[in-house]
């Protein structure tokens, strides 16, 4: 296997893993930047791919082919009510917002379980049978190395979520709406002082979170692993926590580190049948990641400044 | 209403509110709660196999439990509880497998290889906390994804390819055949004991030491302890290490006294995860950490129960968990209220 053959394999598949990934990290990134961690991530996904899931398998004969996208809305819609809990939480009620993201997570995975339990009578759903489909892009294929490496057998879910951080990163840095958002996450009681609605901001950006995690969850259920059971997301979210402060809480850098950490998942899972990889033991690609964040976190990577009210809730005339 | 009142009455709000909204939910999807909450009290307190077991779910909750509110009393989050417990687990149980030595050295010494273990993990966020300034949450959730994956692959090497580790030689064993006879052969066990001592080793150092009272001042101010003369760096990473020793104890009652081997996991144990509703309703006490230990643990097992005897899937104390959590962190609110409340009865008055 030739060297460039390695990356026609590798490299569509860690796109394919970063998909999801990206969507979730860059919902991080809004809530961070406004001064409201959101640890409730991974319970987001979780709702998301359920949502999506259930609503798929649900509605596979009346909308056809388009069923994986309006699964998308469903399970956005899903998670974003969810993220309204922690935003009520930590934003009205004050809430450590650690503990109340820890307190969706534990929600989410467990009213998933039991509705499908209900639902399905067993421990996981169904296969779904509308699904994403692989294409290759007409005209841009035919390039030579980047048409094998970027445009074969893609799914348009890769392209919307690399959009997204695109437009992300556009109304973080180019809009007055995002310089109100980083203006609230930095400094609170200034941008209160300059009229900004500082609950009212955090509120959006705590939805627009869930509204991504959702459809990244969604994303994931529907093109990784097409049911949804107790082990679907599997610390995915917390991956994409990650993947955001890897970043440095920018989004397109969070793209970044989301595509990094896609391509070390499917090391560790196509990794076997590469020559070189394989003789590394599977360990230490799947703690890869992870030692990668720390070590990033300790700094060796350039320091990583979160926004600098991240976490603490604003009390009006608190000084 | 006085402070401490209400500090006590919030927990008692929360776990109310909480069971109703279980409630709720078993109602609105059609079960009926009232079978349910019957079928939770009877796989709590059926008989005395039931008791046995429900004892010996709430030991790795008093542990884990203290863990959690040990931290939490200097000022820090340990979320990585579910980490250092799965490496004490391993450590406790590769030590009771490797050798065989008299009981008196064997238990002792596979207990302190869980705790050493657990320390160690608590060690590494509290080193990058100290010198970097590195929020610990994020690093002990990593920490945790890594004592998952290692502890795997060293169950896989030690049992040569296998999923589990043989069983612990008895030497190394907290099972006592006094506690089975009396439970109708639970699998309750002797670590009730030490989770209970540890209790009040937590107790003992937070009100009774040096090391104790600096660890509280630097978790209520670090500036103020700093400006005293107490070097913060270190109560810091002190902190996180004892706090992953309760951890890696509570991985070493299941590998010595619950399943005696380790097996190689598929996702985590939750217990660690659970330790931090336990510490947050009991207030990151030692008195109340039993009080939160004996609640969710009694509740965690006793669900095991509905399924069979009522047909509801025990996720739904789960749920009723995550709804605790959710208002004991919104303290904030449960409080305003209740001042509310006490004001308008002085107004009537």
């Amino acid at each position: 296997m030739s060297f460039l053959d390695v990356l026609y394999f590798i490299i569509p598949s860690a796109i394919f893993y970063a998909a999801p990934l990206i969507l979730v990290a860059i919902g991080g990134v809004f809530s961070e930047k406004s001064g409201v961690v959101n640890i409730g991530l991974e319970g987001l996904m979780v709702i998301g791919a359920f949502v999506g899931i259930l609503f798929n398998l649900l509605y596979a004969d009346t909308f056809g082919a388009a069923t994986p996208w309006i699964s998308l809305i469903a399970a956005m819609v899903a998670a974003l009510l969810l993220s309204l809990l922690h935003a009520v939480a930590s934003i009205s009620f004050r809430a450590d917002q650690v503990v109340s993201g820890v307190a969706i997570n534990l929600l989410a995975v467990a009213l998933s379980l039991y509705l499908v339990k209900r639902i399905f009578d067993k421990g996981q759903t169904d296969f779904i049978t509308e699904r994403f489909a692989r294409y290759n892009v007409p005209f841009l294929s035919d390039i030579p190395v980047i048409g094998p490496l970027f445009f074969t057998s893609v799914y348009n879910t890769s392209f919307f979520a690399i959009g997204v951080a695109f437009v992300a990163w556009f109304v973080i840095y180019k809009t007055p709406f995002g310089l109100r958002l980083r203006a609230v996450g930095e400094h609170p009681m200034a941008a209160d002082t300059m009229g900004v609605n500082v609950a009212r901001m955090r509120y959006i950006a705590v939805m627009i979170s869930g509204a991504l995690a959702g459809i990244g969850g969604a994303i994931y259920a529907q093109t990784i692993t097409n049911d949804f059971g107790h082990a679907t997301i599997n610390g995915q979210g917390f991956m994409a926590l990650a993947a955001m402060i890897f970043g440095k809480w920018h989004p397109l850098g969070a793209m970044g580190a989301a595509l990094f950490f896609g391509f070390a998942q499917s090391l560790s899972i196509v990794g076997s049948s590469i020559p070189i990889i394989q003789e590394i033991p599977n360990v230490f690609l799947l703690i890869l990641p992870y030692v990668l964040t720390i070590f990033a976190l300790a700094g060796f990577i350039g320091r990583a400044n979160a926004p600098l009210a991240n976490g603490k809730p604003y009390i009006k005339g608190q000084r | 209403m006085s402070n401490r009142v209400t500090n006590l009455l919030v927990p008692i709000i929360s776990v109310i509110l909480g069971l109703l909204v279980g409630a709720v939910i078993m109602l609105v999807s059609g079960y009926n709660p009232l079978e349910g909450y019957a079928a939770l009290w009877n796989g709590i307190f059926g008989d005395m196999y039931t008791i046995g077991e429900t004892i010996r779910q709430i030991t790795p909750y008093l542990l884990a439990g203290l863990a959690v509110a040990f931290a939490f009393r200097s000022g820090l989050f340990n979320i990585g509880v579910e980490g250092q417990l799965i490496v004490g687990w391993f450590a406790a149980a590769y030590v009771g497998v490797a050798v065989e030595l008299p009981k008196i050295i064997h238990l002792p010494l596979a207990i302190i290889a869980a705790a050493v273990a657990g320390a160690l993990w608590g060690f590494v966020p509290g080193l990058l906390k100290a010198k970097f300034h590195v929020h610990e949450v994020i690093i002990t959730i990593m920490m945790n994804y890594i004592a998952l994956h290692v502890t795997n692959a060293l169950i896989r090497t030690v049992s040569d390819g296998g999923d589990r580790t043989e069983n612990i030689f008895a030497s190394a064993s907290l099972r006592s055949e006094f506690l089975e006879n009396l439970t109708e052969f639970s699998r309750l066990h002797l670590g009730i004991v030490l989770a209970l001592v540890m209790v009040g080793v937590m107790w003992f150092i937070l009100e009774k030491t040096t090391l104790g009272f600096e660890l509280k001042a630097v978790g209520f101010n670090k500036n103020a302890s700093q400006y005293a003369g107490m070097n913060v760096n270190k109560n810091i990473i002190l902190a996180m290490v004892i706090s992953g020793a309760f951890a890696g104890m509570a991985g070493a009652m299941e590998a010595l006294g619950t399943f005696e081997y380790v097996s190689s996991k598929g996702g985590f144990t939750g217990i660690g995860f659970d330790g931090i509703a336990v510490a947050l309703l009991g207030m990151n006490t030692p008195l109340g950490v039993i009080f939160g230990a004996t609640l969710f643990g009694s509740l965690k097992y006793g669900a095991l129960n509905m399924p069979n005897a009522a047909g509801i899937p025990i996720e739904i104390v789960e749920i009723v968990i995550a709804v605790i959590i959710f208002f004991v962190a919104s303290g904030y609110i449960i409080r305003l209220l209740l001042l509310r409340a006490s004001a308008k009865k002085k107004e009537a008055k």
